[in-house]
């Protein structure tokens, strides 16, 4: 169906788009921009794993970015240093153990860089499949899960009295972290997969007037994203997951224009007014 | 003593003996009441003295290191936290911020929002509204889901005068209308809620507990509250042999100035009052019941402590 590499590339990058949208949400209405990029960057280790145990390359980067986020929460609760500096040393530990692990492996040659920063146009159609059938399945995990992980990002205390479960919430939310940095790995790589859960999900909050909508609008904006970057890549002879960040950033930009403005200060105008009836 | 006028019915949730112990330290112990339905139980403490602690440990937020907590099978409960903080980037109207841990009817959603009088603000965003309008909105979001337990912590904190009084008469209503039990903070240390069936003070333990004495009914508050506000609010007199500064330290009958007051307050005789400096602890030395014994210099950054 998709005998064209183009094509197949921009298939793939408009399914992990439309994932990561509502999840890079979240990421940021969590504050968990660093620990997003702690996962991603301990994809690493789990690609070094996967050659040296000869494992399922997406699983390992699974467990290990799984393991990574269980063994922060493990420390957060020793509480002896900030969960800043945790996710610090997490990060950039894992990451280098796995660059380390990869050099002592001189029987295996890896293309670093594809891992680093994503090799989109060498996408197959095993690939595609496997982004939009675990695409589908995170988002409609998402979904399941939308009002105790929302409760719980306002008031983890609040959801929890009220018999929410945050705890629960917050286990789910990093596995589906896991689950898509291991899939958006081979598309943006490890490097630049947290900016596409951040970037399109702020772009996404100057137009929004609710969650949900916000959620879709982050996906709607990836997706433009994707396309815009891998037409760009071809246009320029780029590389394409980078050209894909820069055209995110691109609209980011232009979310920043006055027009953005103006609605915001609507909203403001409008409340205040609200206040003196 | 435990309030017991409404024993023909099971409680809503009680607390047993509770204590809850962070980092080597009980924040509060030996809790013991609680409540049913109808029933409004204020707690009122100096800051740090355990309140919203006790607070959680009643809605299971908590979980007690020691006694225990009884909750009724199913409890319902509406919560409105002391604190809360809705990031910027999280876009929330108060209209979507009412369904926020359940689904609502659109009129169930009204009809709280007129009752907390904010009806007009429903499309405006949470991060926008003043400090009385928002909590407002927190109190019409517990109340619209119908809870068998309210539990305010420190609801009327940045409302007005008026908009207290307002806010009072409303759980007053709220209480009336829909039989749930209410479990209060409040941010005052000698003016409550005149609705309130029993006080407890808490300052690190329960320090006394009674019922408040109606404003209404004393003529020298009744002149400095006002007529309008003699109906809602009620002064509770403190019947332990010291008092409680606005600083969180505590002044004994015998002029002794200490970080806490005893465990045992309430139950206080001459024989052994603060200040002879020998008094026996029937608890270890953590108890943060700031007894002489421990006032060497380090408890002191407890007081104040939110």
């Amino acid at each position: 169906m998709f005998d064209d590499f183009f094509t197949r590339a921009l298939v793939a990058g408009i399914g992990l788009a439309i994932t990561v949208g509502p999840l890079g949400c979240f990421v940021i209405w969590r504050r968990m921009a660093y620990f997003g990029d702690t996962m991603a960057h301990s994809a690493l280790l789990g690609v070094a794993l996967s050659l040296l145990l000869d494992l399922n390359l997406m699983l390992s980067v699974f467990i290990v970015a799984a393991a990574v986020s269980l063994l922060l929460l493990l420390l957060q609760k020793r509480g002896a240093l900030s969960t800043d500096a945790l996710l610090g040393i997490l990060s950039h530990s894992s990451l280098s153990i796995g660059l380390v692990m990869v050099a002592f492996m001189t029987w295996v040659r890896i293309d670093l860089v594809g891992f680093l920063f994503g090799d989109i146009l060498a996408v197959s159609e095993a690939d595609i499949d496997l982004v939009w059938g675990g695409g589908i399945l995170v988002l409609a995990a998402i979904v399941y899960l939308w009002r105790p992980l929302l409760a719980s990002t306002v008031n983890p205390e609040l959801a929890e009295a009220e018999g929410l479960q945050p705890e629960r919430a917050r286990l789910y939310f990093m596995l589906l972290m896991a689950l898509v940095i291991a899939i958006a790995m081979k598309i943006v790589g490890i490097l630049l997969i947290t900016s596409l859960l951040i970037i399109p999900a702020a772009t996404a909050r100057r137009f929004a007037t609710s969650p949900e909508i916000m959620a879709v609008l982050a996906s709607v904006i990836g997706a433009l994203a994707v396309t815009g970057g891998l037409f760009g890549s071809l246009h320029f002879d780029t590389p394409s997951g980078p050209s894909i960040v820069v055209a995110a950033m691109g609209l980011f930009v232009l979310s920043l224009l006055p027009f953005g403005r103006n609605r915001q200060a609507e909203t403001a105008i409008h409340s205040t007014h609200g206040g003196h009836h | 003593m435990l309030n017991f006028h409404k024993s023909d019915q099971a409680p809503l949730v009680s607390l047993n003996n509770a204590g809850i112990r962070r980092n080597g330290r009980w924040l509060v112990r030996g809790v013991e009441f609680s409540i049913s339905r109808g029933e409004i139980v204020t707690l009122i403490g100096p800051n740090g003295s355990g309140k919203s602690t006790t607070a959680k440990a009643a809605i299971g937020v908590l979980k007690p290191d020691e006694g225990w907590v009884e909750k009724m099978p199913g409890l319902k409960v509406g919560y409105v936290p002391q604190k809360l903080a809705i990031d910027w980037t999280l876009p929330l109207t108060v209209e979507r911020l009412m369904t926020l841990t359940g689904p609502l009817k659109g009129r169930e959603v009204e009809e709280a929002l007129q009752s907390t009088g904010i009806a007009h603000l429903a499309r405006a965003e949470v991060q926008h509204l003043s400090g009385g309008e928002f909590q407002r909105a927190l109190l019409a979001r517990a109340i619209a889901r119908k809870p068998d337990l309210l539990v305010l912590d420190e609801p009327v904190q940045g409302v007005d005068f008026s908009g207290e009084i307002a806010l009072y008469d409303l759980i007053k209503s709220i209480r009336n209308r829909t039989g749930c039990g209410i479990l209060l903070i409040s941010h005052d240390l000698h003016v409550v809620m005149a609705e309130t069936d029993t006080v407890i003070c808490l300052n690190g333990h329960v320090c006394c507990r009674g019922t408040p004495q109606v404003v209404s009914q004393s003529p020298e508050y009744l002149k400095l509250f006002g007529s309008r506000a003699a109906k809602s609010l009620a002064v509770y007199s403190h019947d332990h042999d010291h008092t409680h500064l606005p600083d969180g330290r505590v002044l004994h009958t015998d002029g002794s100035i200490t970080e806490h007051c005893h465990p045992d307050d309430g139950h206080h005789h001459d024989d052994h009052a603060h200040g002879d400096g020998t008094h026996e602890h029937v608890h270890g030395p953590d108890c943060g019941c700031g007894h002489k014994s421990r006032l060497q210099g380090y408890d002191t950054k407890e007081s104040g402590r939110v």
